[in-house]
């Protein structure tokens, strides 16, 4: 049978799940938890508490101050020490709450035993907007790294239909296994999860997608939707990035997003299967997004695995939990190696765009030296939009920024595969951004 | 803050792929042919090549030392490609001096007279050739006499003998082109290259063998060899030739496989590679048939290369999206 897979462009990176199949492991509760507002895409969510004041688990410490915007909670039950202006990962300056834990030990399960779970009876008894609503107040953004609030993915616009979910269970980015983890382990609440979607955005019908070299993900959720016809388990032929919306639509369905357009144009409403998860849980047991599954990776480090690890912990003490920063090491990752954000900070916190910690030696993360462009054409094949990354370099470069426009560089999604295969070393994408950022910024006409 | 990260920007991982990489790809693939060309025509093809590589490295070497005042880049091997594909494209008793002008020509005017690497306009191979042709026409059309003609069984052929020193091609083109049968010419020494010619042209299955090489290692794609090898023989039999002695008994495989998918110098998108090789098939069997020229692959590659910025000018991959797609109804 030929697999799945969209049809533009795209590259096959060494794999290199390194933690794949290593169980999920809890993290330690930190004695200190530090929650940045800025949790999602859009506005910082608005601060509600006051420093001493007491917050139990799973409160909402800071609230949705707009539409595209998503409330924070704390993951511990604890007292607001400071409300403060902290370093992220990148070390820009943001706002955060600095929650001190209460009873490290038992703060866990007490949150737990807090929890009144709904019974099925009352989860069928939610309508859509009511579900939308939980989703929205428990704080859930796209886990895959863009903290899209899924509320208003699930939001779907008047006048538009949806007609299938997907959940991405892709994973196509190097080293990362957090949803892996997740899919083998509990394939029976993201499919909770998923129908929790599915009644949302009024749709009868859902596909999984999952590349190939995850057949137990794959087995896992074919035994436990044996049986059921709603949602069906696509396996996806490797290749990157197939884990890009646009991309993960149109291996499912065929039908391509088209430029400017939202998914739901095509009918499609696209979510991470750990974001799925954040959805059932939210609805089912009331618990808001405060933890996620971080996968701490790296050729180098000791014991690399998967985490589970509270919102707010400092990065330093997971790469501690994972054995520690090894002496070679060049740059940390917040995320995968494709698409994710070298780190300048490890004392920032944790926050909801964290999908992993990839620690890599200077040997893989150092840049060659640049060289010429000898025009092999390996960045316009390998492209997933069809672009022309060589043109567009050497227009950012001459700041030629309205012939780039005319190159539709806005549709350009910065999955690196351009750069990754120059054989001049040539940091295109670095440019194309350059590039997208001083067009946004230009007059408007 | 640790100052010991690095902090840049995504794709933080690369495919390892280098300029190196592609261009040793390249002279690997060509050592088959390279082979065939000692087999055929002994060591003096060796020496040819010998010092065709030499003046190129050293032109290139020079100019970027005392001109250009920057970094060596010998070791990526482009030069090498350069100085080996000139040879190739010579007869084996040029004499040295001629040899050393055409890589000087090649190099020095073909590719540092643009900036070097990556910006010439013309495969500075060929610019040597041409250079080469047009100034010393008797010499470069002159064969070895040892070697036969591959037409060496036409039947009747009295004024020819194998011992002349002739091409196939320029021999058909005495002839009358067209009048000759499939079944004068030895195939099987056509296919080893067993024939006369210039040094890199004669083994066909070398140069197919030298094109799997470089299909399987990704270096190339099939668009401009398929297009141009398609085109050639779709032309060719339009106009009342043999394909089959257009594709194998001159340059047009070498042309193919290795001269007009030289990166620089050909178009960047699938579309503009196909129309590309389309069009130096067609111009190869334009000269070739209606010029005065028995080969015309080395002129229709020069000829596509000056096309190449308008090509790429208006070939623009299909965008993603840009389709219409049936399920868009809002």
């Amino acid at each position: 049978m030929k697999l799945k897979t969209f049809r533009k462009g795209g590259i096959h990176p060494d794999p290199n799940k390194l933690t794949s199949g290593i169980p999920m492991i809890k993290a330690d509760v930190s004695s200190e938890i530090r929650l940045e507002l800025a949790e999602s895409i859009g506005v910082p969510a608005r601060c509600i508490v006051k420093p001493g004041q007491t917050v139990s688990a799973g409160e909402m410490v800071a609230e949705a101050a707009a539409f595209v915007s998503a409330p924070v909670h704390s993951p511990v039950a604890g007292t607001v020490k400071r409300i403060e202006k902290l370093r992220d990962i990148s070390g820009f300056w943001r706002e955060a709450v600095i929650i001190a834990t209460e009873i490290i030990e038992t703060a866990v399960d007490e949150a737990e035993e807090a929890l009144s779970p709904r019974t099925q009876e009352e989860v069928d008894a939610l309508t859509p907007k009511e579900i939308i609503d939980i989703v929205g107040n428990a704080g859930v953004v796209g886990l895959g790294g863009a903290t899209f609030p899924t509320r208003v993915k699930l939001s779907i616009p008047e006048g538009k239909k949806a007609e299938i979910v997907i959940l991405n269970g892709a994973e196509c980015e190097p080293y990362l296994t957090c949803d892996e983890v997740l899919m083998c382990g509990w394939p029976e609440y993201i499919v909770a999860g998923c129908r929790l979607i599915m009644k949302a955005v009024g749709v009868e019908k859902a596909v999984i997608g999952i590349e190939a070299n995850k057949p137990q993900a794959i087995a896992a959720f074919r035994r436990y939707l044996k049986g059921s016809d709603d949602i069906s388990v696509v396996k996806l032929r490797m290749k990157y990035p197939q884990g890009g919306e646009k991309q993960l639509i149109e291996a499912i369905t065929g039908r391509q997003v088209p430029e400017g357009a939202l998914p739901v144009d095509v009918g499609a409403v696209v979510d991470n299967v750990a974001t799925a998860y954040a959805v059932y849980d939210a609805v089912y047991n009331r618990r808001p997004l405060t933890q996620r599954i971080v996968t701490v990776t790296g050729p180098e480090l000791k014991k690399p695995g998967n985490y589970l690890v509270k919102l707010g912990t400092s990065i330093r003490t997971i790469i501690e939990a994972a054995g520690g920063l090894p002496e070679n090491t060049g740059k940390v990752i917040a995320g995968g190696p494709m698409m994710g954000k070298a780190m300048a900070n490890l004392d920032a916190p944790t926050t909801k765009a964290v999908s992993g910690i990839l620690v890599l030696p200077r040997s893989i993360s150092q840049r060659h030296e640049e060289e010429p462009c000898i025009r092999c054409a390996k960045c316009v094949s390998v492209c997933p939009m069809g672009l022309e990354p060589y043109q567009m370099m050497n227009l950012s470069i001459a700041k030629r920024f309205e012939e780039i426009t005319s190159l539709h560089v806005m549709s350009c999604l910065e999955c690196g595969c351009c750069s990754y295969v120059c054989p001049s070393h040539r940091p295109l994408l670095d440019y194309i951004r350059y590039a997208k950022r001083e067009i946004r910024n230009l007059p408007k006409k | 803050m640790d100052t010991k990260l690095t902090v840049s920007l995504s794709p933080h991982i690369h495919s390892r792929n280098s300029i190196d990489h592609c261009m040793w790809n390249v002279i690997i693939a060509l050592i088959p042919a390279l082979v065939v060309a000692v087999w055929t025509f002994g060591l003096q093809a060796l020496l040819v090549i010998g010092i065709s590589v030499a003046a190129c490295l050293l032109t290139e070497g020079l100019i970027d030392r005392f001109l250009f005042h920057r970094h060596l880049s010998l070791s990526n091997g482009s030069a090498i490609i350069t100085g080996i594909l000139l040879a190739f494209n010579l007869p084996s008793i040029l004499p040295w001096w001629m040899v050393v002008i055409g890589a000087v020509v090649a190099i020095g005017i073909g590719k540092m007279s643009f900036g070097g690497l990556g910006c010439n306009i013309w495969n500075p191979a060929l610019v040597g050739r041409v250079f080469l042709l047009i100034s010393f026409p008797a010499a470069m059309t002159t064969w070895p006499v040892d070697v036969p003609s591959g037409i060496g069984h036409i039947t009747g052929a009295t004024g020819t003998d194998a011992n002349t020193g002739a091409t196939l091609l320029a021999s058909l083109n005495d002839y009358s082109y067209g009048k000759i049968g499939l079944d004068n010419v030895d195939f099987m020494d056509m296919a080893i290259g067993h024939m006369n010619g210039s040094l890199g042209e004669v083994g066909s299955v070398a140069i197919l063998i030298g094109l799997a090489y470089l299909l399987i290692t990704k270096v190339i794609t099939w668009h401009i060899p398929v297009s141009m090898i398609a085109s050639a023989a779709l032309f060719s039999w339009a106009f009342g030739g043999n394909p089959v002695l257009d594709i194998f008994a001159g340059g047009l495989l070498l042309g193919a496989v290795f001269m007009a998918t030289d990166y620089v110098t050909s178009p960047m998108t699938r579309q503009g590679q196909i129309i590309y090789g389309f069009m130096i098939g067609f111009i190869t069997i334009v000269i070739r048939r209606y010029g005065s020229y028995p080969e015309g692959v080395s002129f229709a590659i020069l000829l596509m290369n000056s096309f190449t910025p308008i090509i790429n000018r208006y070939c623009h991959p299909r965008l993603f999206g840009r389709r219409k797609t049936s399920a868009v109804k809002a």
